[in-house]
């Protein structure tokens, strides 16, 4: 190899001392984010998942079960879509532990660690991929439920601001996920915990009816349940009625998942790893 | 000169198993150290340590002189690995690979672009180069996770059966590379379940079995210590094997042949001239034979002689 021109890598000293050199781990984490969204974008069935689900989940339910809720589809996608937008960030959150689990196991991880960049980097990285899947996901949702005749009185502030909610509501979803994919390890566990996590919290919510319509005892757990919160501050923000007290609740919620399965996944990834 | 990688009393424990019970090691600038043993010997352990992916129990490892567990970070910044199961991403194509690794390790974009056009020339992926990973032969999966783990020009290069599961031809090509790298002063650990690899590549050979070091040298001298030249015999009659064991053991009382799964029978012979009458007997006693012959000591005998079993024998062994 004559044309060989290419330094060896310079790096950075390695700061071994001090607190954590965040440009170098955002620097990295947004490599790997990189590569998370290219691996979305080639995997066919990752693709579907975001952007075909959301169109069979809203054709799904609207049409199915419109008529026999709402009296007719039109009243009840007003309903169901503020829900359903939930509904499928929070699937989409489910799969950052399936993708994690997978990661793992193939040892693309371990490459990633035997080179110098910090140890949480493909963590993070993983995660910053999956948030741009979120928002893909909830924005193909809206759009096609405006397709379908949704009407929104929110205005385009509206439609971000509840975009924007059930991201981070997802985003902080996701640790709880991320914390099961380093304790239970197999990829189809991880999707299979997960499932039972997600079903009893979406369909256990007010998403798909409202909450007077079940029985006391279910009522309960809907009312404490976070998804419910979500999806009454997203049908705040795009349909009009609660806006304030549900976003805060939705947002001291997420706050809440964060602060408890935030440091327990990075501190699980930290040990597996 | 110091050793490149130096390995003292390495201990790890899985729960009850001890994976490395004690490993010393050193590996020489520029050389291949090949670190050979059945499954579950403590070869991938080893290289886990060494690579800065697993801490160690007890024992001490430096590579380049940077302990792997006291500067992970100045460990990682020389060092390449591959891995036991090709770890390259199967959603991404083979310049997108590269080209990730190229940035991780701070090459510019357009340089961390030139790197990657440049290693797939050199491992041939030039057809492939814009496909997922995912649709590569298992060969083609191999040259593109060496050629990941060459990006950052590393002076010292783990590979962990690098050729498994490859076919005869892919297998020499892996080995022409390791070969070209060594030359160019790259020092390489490789670990092995083929004693053929390892006679082909390595200069120094260390032996683990258990998680221990049962020998350590180089090929010749392990051959030198095992000794003498080996008698064989395989009956044409899988049924005869033993009545032909029991005859050559007759011949040679002191010995005891060992009896691999194709049915051939071996046995160290401190005399050439025994071979003239194991065949005499044999044909006396009505045993046709398949073969039968001298040879010198194989790795394989080495390892036979040294565990009592057959290397590449125990596939199933745990971990």
């Amino acid at each position: 190899m004559t044309t060989v021109t290419a330094p060896r890598p310079t790096l950075p000293a390695p700061a071994r001392h001090g607190p954590p050199r965040i440009p170098a781990v955002l620097r990295h984490s947004a490599t790997l984010a990189w590569r998370g969204i290219v691996k979305t974008i080639h995997s066919t069935d990752a693709l579907l998942d975001v952007t075909l689900q959301p169109v069979i989940f809203l054709l799904l339910f609207v049409y199915v079960f419109g008529g026999a809720i709402a009296g007719d589809p039109a009243t009840y996608l007003q309903y169901a879509l503020p829900g359903v937008l939930v509904q499928t960030v929070v699937f989409a959150s489910a799969g950052t532990g399936t993708g994690l689990a997978d990661d793992l196991k193939t040892g693309i991880f371990d490459r990633f660690r035997s080179l110098p960049i910090s140890r949480t980097a493909p963590l993070l990285g993983a995660i910053g991929a999956d948030l741009v899947r979120y928002v893909t996901s909830g924005a193909i949702m809206l759009a096609f439920g405006f397709a379908l005749g949704f009407r929104t009185n929110g205005g385009v502030l509206g439609v971000l601001a509840a975009l924007g909610l059930v991201t981070v509501f997802a985003f902080a979803l996701c640790w709880v996920f991320t914390a099961l994919a380093m304790v239970v390890r197999e990829p189809r566990s991880v999707q299979g915990l997960g499932a039972l996590v997600m079903l009893p919290l979406t369909f256990g919510s007010n998403v798909f009816v409202p909450s007077s319509t079940l029985p006391g005892w279910l009522q309960g757990f809907v009312e404490i349940n976070p998804v419910s919160k979500v999806a009454d501050a997203a049908r705040g923000l795009l349909t009009g009625g609660a806006v304030w007290a549900p976003v805060t609740t939705s947002l001291i919620a997420s706050a809440v998942l964060v602060a408890v399965f935030g440091p327990l996944a990075v501190a699980l990834y930290r040990r597996r790893t | 000169m110091n050793p490149v990688i130096q390995v003292d009393g390495l201990g790890k424990s899985f729960g009850a198993t001890r994976a490395l019970d004690g490993v010393d090691l050193a590996v020489r600038r520029g050389t291949v150290l090949g670190l050979l043993g059945p499954n579950g010997s403590g070869k991938t352990t080893t290289v886990r340590v060494l690579a800065t992916l697993l801490r160690p129990d007890s024992g001490r490892a430096r590579v380049l002189g940077h302990d792997v567990v006291a500067e992970p970070e100045a460990v990682r910044a020389c060092i390449g690995l591959t891995g036991q199961y090709a770890a390259v991403d199967e959603a991404l194509s083979g310049t997108d690979n590269l080209v990730l690794v190229a940035r991780l390790l701070g090459l510019p974009r357009r340089e961390a672009r030139q790197r990657a056009a440049e290693l797939i020339a050199r491992f041939g992926l030039a057809d492939a180069a814009g496909r997922r990973v995912r649709t590569y032969s298992g060969g083609m999966r191999r040259r593109l996770d060496l050629a990941v783990s060459l990006i950052g020009r590393p002076d010292v290069l783990f590979l962990d059966e690098p050729t498994t599961g490859l076919d005869p031809r892919r297998r020499n090509e892996v080995w022409d590379e390791v070969r070209g790298l060594a030359a160019d002063g790259t020092t390489v650990l490789l670990t092995t379940q083929y004693l053929e690899e390892a006679e082909q590549l390595a200069d120094d050979l260390v032996v683990l079995d258990h998680g221990r070091v049962i020998a350590a040298g180089t090929p010749a001298a392990l051959k030198a210590e095992v000794g003498g030249q080996r008698l064989h015999a395989r009956p044409l009659h899988p049924a005869d094997l033993p009545a032909v064991t029991a005859l050559v053991a007759g011949l040679m009382p002191g010995s005891v042949p060992a009896v691999d799964a194709a049915g051939e029978l071996t046995v160290a012979v401190p005399d050439p001239a025994v071979l003239v009458r194991v065949a005499e007997r044999l044909d006396a006693a009505g045993l046709p034979v398949a073969e039968l012959g001298l040879r010198l000591p194989s790795l394989d005998d080495v390892f036979l002689t040294l565990t009592g079993r057959v290397a590449t024998d125990t596939p199933e062994e745990a971990a």
